[in-house]
């Protein structure tokens, strides 16, 4: 990606962050939350990963998301008056989220390595990733529709309304 | 112009894991401390792809994969709760589910 696209997807991204866990209405909350997967699935197409981009758009904003704003509305809840924890709570987790930046970007850099040029052919598409996931990872691929299986039992069980 | 390298797109996954990490902290409302994981869920997600591609190796993708699945039946079942409690409390204020704090 050029890098002044970059520079401005990545502040539209933060500031999109930033408002999702800030905002005081928590459908804003959520919107944003749509906007910043949006955006976060347009560095996974920048970075040659285009089937792990699209199932981004569909699977977060198209169906989580969703699921975030049918709560919302069905528990009804407002603007909120007071939004954050205490004031020292603030301190503490703004203290804490410094300190992570400032522990892993230095790491994160040194670690990152040049970026190849090229990739293999059919790099990042269906296909490649479907190869890896039929061969290599067929036993966690099938336990994944196990757990999805379990998750929708549990969330009609947990749900239901028991009269 | 060289495309962005790939340092930046790690910093950029930090930082969104820290906004993630700070929400979870300081907001009092669990629904939007939930959408504060699935952000740390993302950010987490973004540097599995760029090491994807430094390594020019497709297993980090199918571990996002695993990790989308795996948020998706999370957002599920999270929510489910969330509904129960609310039906049993009238809140979705962390600080007033604490029946189970020490």
């Amino acid at each position: 990606m050029n890098p002044i696209a970059f520079l401005v997807l990545a502040a539209l991204l933060v500031v999109a962050a930033v408002t999702v866990v800030l905002h005081r209405n928590p459908v804003h909350s959520a919107l944003a939350l749509v906007a910043a997967m949006c955006l976060l699935s347009v560095f996974f197409i920048a970075l040659d990963a285009q089937l792990i981009g699209f199932l981004q758009v569909i699977v977060y904003a198209g169906a989580v998301v969703v699921l975030f704003l049918f709560v919302i509305m069905l528990l009804n809840l407002q603007r909120e008056a007071r939004a954050l924890g205490s004031g020292a709570l603030v301190v503490a987790g703004g203290a804490a989220a410094l300190a992570f930046l400032a522990l892993m970007v230095p790491g994160l850099v040194r670690v990152a390595g040049p970026r190849p040029a090229d990739v293999a052919a059919g790099y990042g598409e269906t296909v490649a990733l479907a190869e890896r996931l039929f061969t290599v990872y067929l036993l966690p691929f099938e336990l994944t529709s196990v757990l999805l299986l379990v998750a929708i039992v549990g969330a009609v069980a947990l749900a239901k309304r028991t009269t | 112009m060289p495309p962005a390298p790939l340092a930046w797109y790690l910093v950029l996954s930090a930082a969104l894991f820290a906004i993630g990490a700070l929400g979870v902290l300081v907001r009092r409302n669990v629904i939007v401390m939930f959408m504060a994981i699935e952000l740390m869920l993302n950010a987490v997600n973004l540097a599995f792809v760029a090491f994807a591609r430094s390594r020019g190796s497709m297993d980090g993708q199918v571990i996002v994969f695993f990790v989308m699945t795996v948020a998706a039946a999370e957002a599920a079942v999270g929510l489910a709760i969330i509904l129960s409690v609310f039906r049993s409390r009238e809140t979705t204020n962390a600080d007033e589910i604490a029946s189970l704090r020490w």
